[in-house]
């Protein structure tokens, strides 16, 4: 196949950022195809300076090309000047590496890691130039797959993608690489049965066909969703790596030649998150624990910078301040004498304590300019309703430990729009951040802590996933009485999103496969990079809903209840729905759990229903308590006795 | 003053001259300065840090170069840390900062230059230019240029800090000459007091014409009435046998520089 090249490189000069489209980045590779290699091009719907960094993308690049009977590239989704360009010179999706049109390939396999990107998936199907619906696709037509987190609700896509796979890649993409190859070589392509391919997919742990499963409704509501016939599993389990140690990828990320998010050397450190946030999908459905052995951790940092040439490494997890021994792991690398002394680490969401700030500011010797906590919750009561354990003496200990040792910004994160909130709940969210305020001009004259708030979209294998999503409206009241509050205290700065963008958001995380019809219009309309503000357009949606005879209430504003089907009832990501139904009564009445990493099990399922367990250093909740774990939460709402006196 | 200064010296500024050609000229200004900034920390030169409240290398690149033009003169200069003379095997760093560097950047020379000298950015007076026009038939283009030398004045609309400008490019327009009939130009541009850019230039010859290919062949620095290259290609990197030094302070060199195992370009043989 030839490369597309000479065409993109005139148009290149006519469009913005045109680094996006020439790859050329340290690690990539650029893999001879042929007869008995399934092709591979591995999409993020998004742009490049947001894809590349994608770790999923990256380790199933490597391990794709390192089997002899596959090759991977990779595409991103152009910006909109340069989509136009390519359409009007007919030049469809390409890969980075070599520039081939996506025809070259014999599977498109996206990363779902947003919802705000089903748009663009559908656009860059189309721009792959292959029929949008699978159902219309035929022998000689790519295979259109996608994974990720949105994937544990797959309906909203059911009606553009194959085959979904569910959870970790690492070893399902090797199996799947199989069924292709086997399909692929068994007829010519006039010959090849489509419904066959699916058939030996679905019998793949962790694959789920769409086309192999149907919803009924009743009345306009969804009742179930099952297989077509017997041969067909009834339910879908996600794929879970038992052991990080056994991939140790990516071994060679890739370091672009223009500037990216996150342009840095990333580790993951850890899989998995068991503190039980309930409005948390990701530390849902990522269990169990499963640390990276620290030495291998030191070995792949070592490596790492020894290749890229970078000054920087981030350690990545949901929670990096829990893995055993982090303080350790950090000084290792930060002492590490090949690297000069000059080497930085970054930890991503920090526990919010004072001990994990004395962590930070070890390794953080010089650019001190902020740090970001993330109580989510503004009072104790609503942050024991999500589950997320900080008390008011650990969180006030984090920020006076924070502006004692010379950072001058606070950055809190927030939610509003979370169940049984209360306006108390919110003005909760001011008076705390006047207090950090007051905490840091204690410690030096002019402070600034910065409260970002987002509103809250239930989502799929959560407790929340019953929970009727606040309006835009009721949000936006929230967002006026908050700013209302705040506006007296100086140093004080709120911030937040567009209410809006959580409407789409909602409909997508929570839809069945009616929403497939919607996005789909969404997209005619010219609705691309919805997750992008000045590309987003509620309009576009609402229109696209009413032709669809379908509501927003019906699909984000309701709460459902115990027995109704969800959309997603035929996709277990481990989780006993049981379980994810007494959490979410616990929510109601406020009880809380802990950490089962340190404490007896309560029967998830996300271990004993795949026969996993933890893999985790340490016996014990690291020093400081962890969120709750270990601590007394009767007193979790006890204000220190110096900030007792200030008027709230 | 550091207590290094006093003792006898090597000269601490060295000079690179690199190209920049291929895909690779899609890549902004500042990307290209992080690539250099990645390949100097794989490298281990002993480069100096600010002293500052975020250290950063010091190193200083010439003129800016347009995104989307190529170049084979294009310089940056690292200020080193405390050397021992002959501790830098100047003339094995070409080779070596090619295989640290991705496809299209090429180091051409390299040389330790005297403290006295002027920044790039002061000293470097035109820049040599080969560049495509389309859009103008080849028989007008002549005729074209000839009206642009005998222009008193030139002048442009440009974007400068998000405003409109209109700039007289015409005294910048040190040389312009056709070079081929179908639509290269040979163009000599001075840089002070404001650069003129291949697209500026272009855009002046005729409303129809477009910029295609444009590359920057040389930077000159005017002194003493001569006229030089910040490096020439042929020289005068110093001959110093550095081998010795090179072991303890260049270890890709001893070990004979690996390349990135992913770094070869489209027909290679891919991985590793």
């Amino acid at each position: 196949m030839e490369t597309l090249w000479p065409t993109i490189e005139r148009l290149l000069p006519t469009v913005s950022k045109p680094a996006r489209y020439i790859g050329g980045e340290q690690g990539a590779v650029y893999p001879e195809h042929g007869p008995g290699r399934v092709a591979w091009l591995l999409i993020y719907p998004d742009t490049y300076e947001i894809g590349l960094p994608n770790q999923g993308l990256q380790i199933l690049y490597e391990i794709l090309n390192e089997r002899p009977d596959a090759v991977a590239e990779r595409a991103y989704a152009p910006w909109v000047d340069m989509e136009a360009a390519m359409r009007a010179a007919g030049v469809p999706l390409f890969s980075v590496e070599q520039h081939l049109p996506a025809s070259a390939f014999d599977v498109l396999a996206f990363n779902l890691s947003a919802e705000l990107v089903y748009t663009n998936v559908v656009n860059l199907i189309d721009l792959a130039g292959l029929p949008l619906h699978a159902a219309d696709r035929g022998g000689d037509d790519a295979l259109v797959l996608a994974g990720g987190h949105c994937a544990y609700n797959p309906e909203p896509l059911a009606d553009f993608v194959d085959a979904f796979v569910l959870g970790d890649g690492e070893e399902a993409v090797s199996e799947v690489n199989e069924v292709v190859a086997a399909w692929l070589e068994g007829s010519p392509p006039e010959q090849r049965d489509r419904d066959a391919l699916w058939r030996s997919l679905a019998q793949l742990e962790g694959v789920y066909v769409p086309a192999l499963y149907a919803p009924s409704y009743v009345d306009g509501r969804l009742v179930s969703t099952g297989p077509v016939d017997v041969a067909v599993p009834a339910e879908v389990t996600k794929r879970t790596v038992a052991d990080l140690a056994d991939w140790p990828y990516p071994s060679h990320q890739l370091v672009p030649l223009t500037e990216v998010v996150h342009d840095r050397l990333n580790v993951e450190v850890f899989r998995g998150c068991t503190r039980g946030c309930r409005f948390c999908q990701a530390g849902m459905i990522t269990r169990p624990v499963r640390e990276r052995p620290a030495a291998q951790v030191r070995e792949l940092v070592r490596n790492g910078l020894e290749r890229t040439g970078y000054d920087e490494v981030t350690l990545t997890s949901l929670s990096t301040a829990d893995f055993s021994d982090i303080e350790g792991t950090v000084r290792d690398i930060v002492d590490d004498p090949e690297h000069g002394g000059r080497v930085s680490v970054s930890l991503p969401s920090l526990r919010v304590d004072a001990f994990t700030v004395g962590t930070a500011a070890q390794i953080q010797k010089v650019r001190r300019t902020g740090l970001t906590f993330a109580p989510e919750g503004g009072t104790w009561r609503m942050r024991t309703v999500i589950n997320k354990l900080i008390t008011e003496e650990d969180l006030y200990g984090a920020v006076d430990a924070a502006f004692s040792q010379g950072w001058r910004r606070v950055k809190l994160y927030f939610l509003i729009g979370l169940p049984t909130e209360r306006d108390e709940d919110v003005l909760g969210i001011a008076e705390l951040g006047a207090r950090c305020v007051e905490i840091g001009r204690r410690h030096q004259k002019s402070v600034t802590v910065v409260a970002s708030v987002g509103g809250f979209v239930p989502k799929p294998h959560t407790p929340f996933q019953w929970f009727g999503q606040d309006t835009v409206a009721e949000l936006e009241r929230k967002v006026v009485v908050l700013r209302e509050a705040a506006r007296r205290s100086r140093g004080l700065t709120i911030r937040w999103h567009d209410p809006s963008a959580s409407v789409a958001e909602g409909l997508a995380s929570r839809g069945d496969r009616r929403m497939g019809a919607v996005i789909e219009r969404v997209w005619r309309a010219g609705g691309t990079f919805q997750e992008w503000s000045e590309r987003f357009d509620l309009s576009l949606w609402e229109a696209a809903l009413a032709a669809e005879g379908l509501s927003v209430d019906e699909v984000c504003h309701r709460e459902r209840g115990a027995d109704e089907a969800l959309p997603w009832d035929h996709i277990s990501a481990g989780l006993h729905r049981d379980f994810l139904w007494g959490d979410w009564q616990d929510a109601l009445a406020r009880v809380a759990v802990e950490d089962c990493r340190w404490t007896p099990c309560y029967d998830c399922g996300a271990c004993t229903e795949v026969g996993l367990e933890h893999v985790v250093a340490s016996p014990v909740p690291p020093a400081g308590g962890s969120q709750g774990t270990g601590q007394d939460l009767s007193v979790g709402d006890r204000i220190p006795v110096t900030l007792v006196s200030r008027a709230s | 003053m550091p207590p290094e200064a006093a003792a006898p010296q090597a000269q601490r500024r060295l000079r690179l001259r690199f190209t920049k050609a291929g895909k690779i000229r899609f890549t902004s200004h500042r990307d290209v300065a992080r690539m250099w900034e990645r390949a100097l920390r794989r490298s281990r030169l002993p480069v100096a840090y600010s002293q500052g409240f975020v250290p950063h290398p010091l190193v200083s690149f010439g003129l800016a170069l347009p995104t989307g033009c190529e170049s084979r003169g294009e310089y940056l200069d690292v200020r080193l840390g405390p050397v021992e003379p002959g501790e830098i095997p100047v003339a094995q760093l070409p080779e070596a900062f090619s295989a640290l560097l991705p496809e299209g950047i090429d180091v051409s020379a390299a040389a330790l230059v005297a403290e006295a000298e002027g920044s790039l950015q002061q000293e470097v007076a035109s820049c040599d230019w080969e560049l495509e026009v389309l859009g103008v038939p080849g028989e007008e283009l002549q005729e074209r240029v000839e009206k642009v030398l005998a222009a008193p004045i030139l002048t442009v609309r440009r974007e400068r800090k998000g405003r409109q400008a209109d700039d007289d490019i015409r005294p910048a327009i040190l040389a312009l000459s056709v070079t081929s009939p179908n639509g290269h130009l040979r163009a000599e541009m001075a840089t002070h007091p404001r650069g003129v850019r291949p697209g500026d230039l272009v855009a002046a010859l005729d409303t129809r014409a477009v910029l295609g290919r444009a590359c920057r062949t040389h930077q000159w620095i005017e002194r003493d009435g001569g006229r030089f290259e910040p490096l020439s290609v042929s020289g005068p990197g110093l001959s110093v046998d550095a081998t010795q030094y090179a072991r303890r302070a260049f270890p890709h060199v001893r070990d004979g520089i690996q390349p990135d195992p992913g770094g070869s370009p489209p027909g290679g043989d891919g991985r590793h």
